[in-house]
């Protein structure tokens, strides 16, 4: 069991936690993930690190409440327990030296950018990260970020804050030469569209891209295969093998389906724990 | 006056067409009758070659007199001190092709049936009244093992029995590996593996759950921070094999890990009040023959599937299930299409729809010295499936192995040993089960886990002296 020490809320579905995890906060790095299950009977589900304190033993994870599991985390505050977590999992990724590091995020993915970006500024590269979501209010991290980049580029679909137009719109200026410059490196984290709207535009411009995946996972050890993904033509499981990679040879369309594979059984869990809630509360 | 020159008493099961829509144990167990009247037709040989057949080596022929004595407190002492896990491999060992097969009884009137009556004893053993006392290790040593299946815990057993501080560490969020996460309900009730693993703990093992070692801890961090004085690997087998073939990635298709995984260690059949989804079709082919894929089809057909077949490119007799299985497979209306090669999954809009396949003939016999199956040319075909379920093989997990400087392994990736087959390439760590031989049976672990037990005793005592 994992105590909640700290929770702040982000935006309305999106929350911080700070946890007692002492043993994972010690071996985790940058881009690994952790495992948790809220309750018995829940399902096991994948949550990026977004920082990591080896001293004090906490660790911190955003939640985006989007399904039954991530729902139930929300139900819960300071001083409350997850049941299981396990980690840290998966690999780091490799990110070249030198050069101009471009860091895209969108949505809750701007959480799994901040430790890489730490590093990366311990490391004293020259980074930008631009983040985007559909308005100001979705906006996440943005301070935090700001604190370990060089520039933070924000992008908004309504133009409510920083560049109004998508993340790929305002990568494509910088590919084209406007300031902070030309990126020679990229990692994109976020939903699967914007992901691929990045590889796109990299592509174009023939600029290396990291994706981070992530697809559905039970035991997160390598022992089921339902991370799978294909990827320059071989099967690779995201929880061992990944979660980052080349973006360039990522079969999207393939990771799409794959984690279009239980949208009515999540409605059903959904549905399930709501009528669960309102038999509480009669 | 034994009744000796009678048929092998039969195991009472449930109805198959009841038990096949529920994941209630399908055997219900002998009765007192049953198990007096069955260990009566052991024939008490001066030599008994049963014993051999025996992983174990579990004195079968003083356990059946103790059967037959009706003196059961020493019957599960016997069998105890033997097999840590009797309660377990009482219903999942392969008895046919060990115990039972060397039987003296066995050609004309079918073997005693030892198996049976393992699981019998240990069933009265459960009944027990127990206390809550909890014994304390007395030696200063402390024992890691990793990994909580067959071969963690019978070591694990072992070595608290020896007076050891033994600590057991499991990735998953519930013991077992295996036993838990593999085999179902209806041949393994969880309540008996937490029996099991209850009986340990009042050994006074610690059982940690979510640490991955190799990940949360190292090996390294292991001995160093954690003064371990050796460490057991006992990982397992776990990492599923996917054929190779196209359309593998599509939705509907998994490994029989995954989908073994979704029902028993997630209970998916209780879906949504369990929250963890599994998506079972009409038509469900399971592909491979061993006791996995009779526990994939099987589990299928519980949930709902119409036509749950097995699809294997050898033969009947090829098969690696264990003979119980099989034929309670049979009963409950598994289709067995033998011969039969997949060579292609099928799909629409990302969904599976069906598995091409190709008629094989056997040829001569090939490097497993089983017939070599060919396919023939031109008899492709398509079964209509929902869901395609990958059952061929499992392979050791190389993720401690990747962090662990020193650890060697065979070009497959199971680990080396030493001449004791037990002491892996670093000092101090040691290694059994399917880790060290690749998917075998939970009897094999279990002796495995054993043997390395001792030679850890040896080697701390030794030193010590
Ligand atoms: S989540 Fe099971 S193998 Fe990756």
């Amino acid at each position: 069991m994992v105590q909640i020490i700290e929770k702040r809320q982000l935006t309305p579905i999106t929350s911080l936690y700070r946890v007692d995890a002492p043993l994972i906060a010690k071996a985790a790095r940058a881009g690994q993930f952790v495992i948790v299950r809220v309750r018995e009977g829940g399902e096991r589900i994948p949550l990026t690190i977004t920082e990591y304190d080896r001293e004090t033993g906490l660790l911190t994870i955003v939640v985006q409440e989007v399904g039954a599991t991530t729902r139930r985390l929300g139900e819960l505050g300071v001083g409350d327990h997850i049941l299981d977590m396990v980690g840290p999992l998966g690999e780091a990724p490799e990110i070249p030296s030198g050069g101009h590091i471009v860091g895209v995020g969108g949505g809750f993915g701007s959480a799994a950018l901040l430790c890489l970006m730490k590093e990366l500024r311990e490391r004293g590269e020259k980074t930008t990260v631009i983040i985007g979501a559909r308005e100001k209010s979705l906006l996440i991290l943005a301070d935090e970020l700001a604190e370990v980049t060089d520039n933070l580029e924000i992008c908004t679909d309504d133009g409510s804050a920083g560049f109004k137009g998508f993340v790929t719109e305002r990568l494509q200026q910088m590919i084209d030469g406007s300031p902070p410059g030309y990126p020679d490196f990229v990692i994109s984290i976020g939903p699967m569209p914007m992901m691929r709207a990045v590889e796109k535009t990299t592509a174009a411009a023939r600029v290396p891209c990291t994706a981070s995946l992530d697809p559905l996972m039970v035991d997160g050890t390598g022992m089921c295969g339902g991370c799978r993904v294909t990827v320059g033509g071989e099967v690779k499981f995201a929880c061992v093998d990944g979660p980052f990679f080349d973006a360039h040879t990522v079969d999207f369309d393939e990771a799409v389906a794959r984690s279009k594979m239980y949208v009515k059984e999540e409605q059903k869990a959904a549905d399930c724990q709501r009528s669960a809630h309102e038999e509480e509360a009669a | 006056m034994p009744v000796k020159r009678v048929d092998k008493t039969p195991m009472p099961v449930r109805e198959p067409g009841q038990r096949a829509h529920d994941f209630e144990e399908v055997n219900a167990g002998y009765c007192f009758a049953h198990a007096m009247f069955e260990a009566e037709r052991c024939l008490r040989c001066q030599d008994p070659v049963c014993v051999d057949g025996c992983p174990v080596r579990v004195p079968i022929a003083e356990f059946m007199h103790a059967v037959a004595a009706n003196d059961l407190p020493k019957a599960a002492e016997i069998l105890r001190h033997a097999n840590p896990l009797a309660a377990i491999c009482g219903r999942v060992c392969p008895q046919e092709s060990q115990c039972e097969m060397n039987c003296h009884m066995t050609k004309r009137f079918g073997p005693v049936a030892i198996g049976h009556l393992e699981r019998y004893v240990s069933d009265w053993e459960m009944a027990q009244p127990e206390t809550d006392e909890v014994k304390e290790p007395w030696r200063e040593e402390k024992i890691a093992i990793i990994g909580s299946g067959p071969s963690g815990l019978v070591c694990a057993g072992e070595l608290a029995r020896l007076g050891y501080h033994v600590t057991v560490y499991e990735a998953l969020h519930a013991p077992g590996g295996v036993l838990r996460y593999g085999i179902p309900e209806f041949r393994l009730p969880n309540k008996i593996l937490d029996w099991e693993i209850k009986q340990l703990e009042r050994m006074g093992v610690e059982f940690v759950n979510n640490v991955i070692i190799g990940k949360t801890v190292t090996m390294d961090q292991l001995f160093k921070e954690y003064g371990f004085a050796a460490v057991f690997i006992g990982t397992g087998a776990g990492l599923p094999k996917f054929m190779g073939i196209p359309g593998e990635s599509l939705n509907g298709v998994y490994s029989a890990n995954e989908f073994l995984t979704r029902i028993n260690l997630m209970q998916a059949f209780e879906f949504p009040r369990s929250e963890t989804p599994l998506k079972v079709g009409k038509r469900v082919a399971v592909i491979g023959s061993g006791n996995t894929a009779m526990d994939a089809v099987r589990s299928a057909l519980r949930l709902g599937a119409e036509h749950a077949m097995v699809v294997y490119r050898r033969s009947e007799k090829e098969m690696t299930a264990r003979i119980e299985e099989y034929e309670h497979a049979i009963e409950e209306g598994v289709e067995m299409h033998w011969l039969t090669n997949p060579v292609e999954v099928l799909g629409e809009d990302g969904w599976v729809t069906g598995l091409k396949c190709v008629k094989m003939e056997l040829g001569e016999p090939d490097e497993s010295g089983r017939a070599r199956p060919i396919p023939i040319e031109g008899s492709e075909f398509v079964f209509p499936v929902d869901n395609v379920v990958l059952s061929i093989g499992t392979r050791p997990n190389p993720l401690l192995v990747k962090s662990t400087p020193g650890l060697k392994t065979h070009s497959w990736g199971g680990l080396l040993v030493d001449e004791r087959q037990v002491e892996t390439s670093v000092k101090r760590v040691y290694a059994g089960g399917d880790a060290v031989t690749g998917a075998a049976t939970v009897i094999l672990a279990a002796g495995a886990g054993k043997r390395a037990a001792e030679a850890i005793h040896h080697d701390i005592q030794t030193e010590a002296a």
